[in-house]
């Protein structure tokens, strides 16, 4: 109840008047850790199950999630519903131009998402839909306005609702409210796309935490070198005065 | 006589290979004094380097298409071996040969360096920033996303603000009505072979002209006129190699720690290096909300904003643009003074110096951002300072009150 509260206060502090004028949309910070492998399983099976249908991630390959310490055993039993061979990229049956018809603009490709939109737009997007019975999809979103995407995980987060507020002459969202309880609580929700964001910022760069530890061993190796450089251009240079 | 002095020997009678490595390291005599300025010069020539090897792996599997750029590059930074690598070093290549090339030159306006007698050591230097820049440029295009694409279709629009023929020369430079296929693979052309080809060409003969009259030093005076009587070495000089050689290792190392800092931790470097909007794949029926250069380019994107429309034709304003690099030609005849060091000049230069240094700052700054009025009337202020620093040049450092010059080199 407490988080709750808390995830509630979060909501209602997004600036309401912000996003009415299409200025800064205030994001809440996104829980990444790419040390956590089980978090980035999680985000996986998320991904898999309710993303990977409409959004497509082609220049990522299911084998890929070995390196979140899955066999490829695993990938194939649990992972694998669009794609015949782990080897293959994560693509989706449907069309660009069917997408385009069914959503009004084709469900951008995800395999570099996390790169563009950031981890704290896509953290608070994938919690900001609501209930708009003007939409075609029933579906808006306070970060996305007039989003073409539903509301895919509504059966987890359940059916949020507005609650405006007046803003000087104009309503605009306050906060959003639960409406309908999904299967999830809504701190169990926000753990599930807080783990789902994680694995798409690891897919962004898949090789982003070998960089890093790379990185470390080259520094120390141009630290001891700059040791050696250092001190033999002090001994040439002893007699330059 | 040794094997290898016989080898030798059978070389220099048919190729100057002592005398060239004599002419240019083992007995290039260069200034004791070098500061911490004179780095950049060999870390240009590393980076260069470093762009050609990395961009030669990267040709082996980028793909310049249309339809295929954009996955390509996924392609490289997922499935090749060390394909991320490699293209984070280019990728942090190109911002750093911006950031080492306008260090060098700030070390040019310091110390006098342009001045007589190494004016074309300067002009091959501004037309190998020239190069510089359209080689970024072209490369800019080549990963086919979102700002890859509307950049280049704003600075090949600046072509079309020429009159008359500007709506056919923007045609003949795109091959397409838009940015396109066609746009694509010729970029691709300029970027690997041509530019390159005259990169290398400009940087060999800046290095002989450079190498034919001697460098400077922070003290702007000519070591050669204390020349040992026997040896006829300059007193102030010593031999290239070692004495630079183990220095420069120095510099290389701490370089490259700043650099593999970048490319290891930050190769966004917070959206300078790379952009997150070009993580988007090229949509020409999308036009981003803001579009702005890449940082090494928004100086003139500012100054190009700052001038207003003329008749409604932004011509003034790519005038302005090509002029401010173009006055960067004549500065070697601007400069009066009678001193080429900035140790020695009066404050007059040192505060113009020291203005144009901000303007130019500034003015990087403000191309980042959308154009505002105030930022834009800021804008015109700075370049104002900009080509003032250039033009009334001849008038200030004439009368600026200058120390006199030691003879000899102080440390």
């Amino acid at each position: 109840m407490k988080r709750l509260k808390t995830i509630l206060f979060l909501l209602a502090a997004a600036p309401a008047l912000a996003f009415a004028a299409g200025a800064t949309i205030h994001l809440d910070k996104a829980p990444v850790n790419l040390a956590d492998q089980e978090s980035l399983q999680r985000g996986a099976r998320t991904f898999v199950n309710y993303c990977l249908n409409c959004h497509s991630a082609a220049s990522m390959r299911y084998s890929r999630m070995q390196d979140l310490g899955l066999t490829e055993e695993q990938i194939k039993d649990n992972l694998l519903f669009a794609a015949e061979k782990p080897g293959e990229p994560m693509k989706v049956g449907m069309s660009k131009s069917d997408g385009k018809a069914w959503f009004g603009a084709t469900p951008p490709d995800l395999s570099v998402i996390s790169r563009s939109r950031g981890a704290d737009w896509l953290y608070t997007y994938l919690r900001s839909f609501y209930r708009d019975d003007s939409r075609a999809t029933g579906w808006n979103n306070t970060v996305f306005d007039k989003v073409g995407m539903p509301h895919v995980m509504w059966s987890l987060q359940g059916e949020m609702v507005p609650v405006f507020k007046k803003d000087g002459e104009h309503e605009v969202i306050d906060r959003l409210e639960l409406a309908k309880p999904g299967s999830m609580t809504l701190a169990e929700y926000d753990a599930t796309v807080g783990d789902l964001v994680n694995f798409l910022v690891w897919m962004g760069e898949p090789a982003q935490l070998q960089r890093k530890q790379l990185g470390i061993i080259v520094l120390v190796f141009l630290s001891i070198f700059f040791v050696v450089a250092y001190y033999l251009k002090k001994e040439f240079w002893k007699d330059i005065h | 006589m040794s094997a290898l002095q016989k080898m030798m020997g059978w070389i220099d009678d048919r190729f100057p290979l002592t005398a060239t490595y004599k002419a240019h390291l083992s007995e290039y005599y260069a200034p004791k004094n070098f500061n911490f300025w004179y780095f950049f010069g060999s870390l240009a020539l590393l980076v260069l380097v470093l762009q050609i090897v990395t961009g030669i792996f990267l040709t082996m599997n980028y793909k310049p298409d249309a339809e295929l750029a954009f996955a390509s590059v996924e392609y490289i930074m997922r499935d090749v071996d060390w394909g991320w690598l490699i293209r984070y070093m280019h990728s942090t290549g190109a911002s750093m040969f911006f950031v080492v090339v306008y260090l060098h030159m700030f070390r040019g306006l310091m110390y006098g360096s342009y001045r007589k007698p190494r004016e074309l050591i300067w002009i091959f230097g501004v037309l190998i920033y020239l190069a510089l820049m359209a080689e970024a440029f072209l490369g800019y295009l080549l990963p086919w996303g979102q700002m890859s694409y509307w950049g280049a279709q704003v600075i090949v629009n600046l072509f079309a603000a020429v009159p008359f023929i500007g709506e056919d020369l923007s045609i003949w430079i795109r091959g397409d009505f838009v940015i396109g296929d066609a746009t694509l693979n010729r970029f691709f052309a300029f970027h690997v072979i041509a530019l390159p080809l005259v990169l290398i060409a400009l940087v060999a003969v800046h290095l002989v002209a450079l190498h034919e009259v001697g460098s400077n030093n922070p003290d702007g005076i000519e070591i050669k006129k204390h020349k040992d009587p026997e040896t006829h070495i300059p007193l102030d000089g010593i031999p290239f190699h070692p004495y630079y050689t183990v220095k420069d290792i120095v510099g290389v190392i701490v370089f490259l720690m700043v650099f593999s800092a970048i490319v290891f931790f930050a190769p966004e470097m917070g959206g300078y290096f790379l952009e997150a909007n070009n993580f988007v794949p090229a949509d020409p029926l999308k036009t981003p909300q803001h579009i702005a250069p890449l940082w090494y380019f928004t100086p003139f994107y500012a100054i190009l904003r700052a001038v207003p429309p003329l008749f409604g034709s932004q011509f003034p304003g790519v005038v302005a643009m090509g002029m401010s690099i173009v006055v960067m030609f004549f500065l070697p005849w601007l400069d009066r003074g009678k001193v080429k060091s900035i140790r020695y000049r009066g404050p007059i230069y040192k505060i113009m110096l020291a203005l144009f240094i901000v303007s130019f700052v500034g003015l990087g700054y403000l191309g980042l951002l959308p154009s505002t009025p105030v930022a834009t009337l800021v804008a015109q202020v700075f370049s104002v300072i900009y080509f003032l620093f250039f033009l009334l040049m001849p008038w200030y450092t004439s009368i600026d009150k200058t120390k006199p010059e030691p003879e000899r080199v102080t440390g």
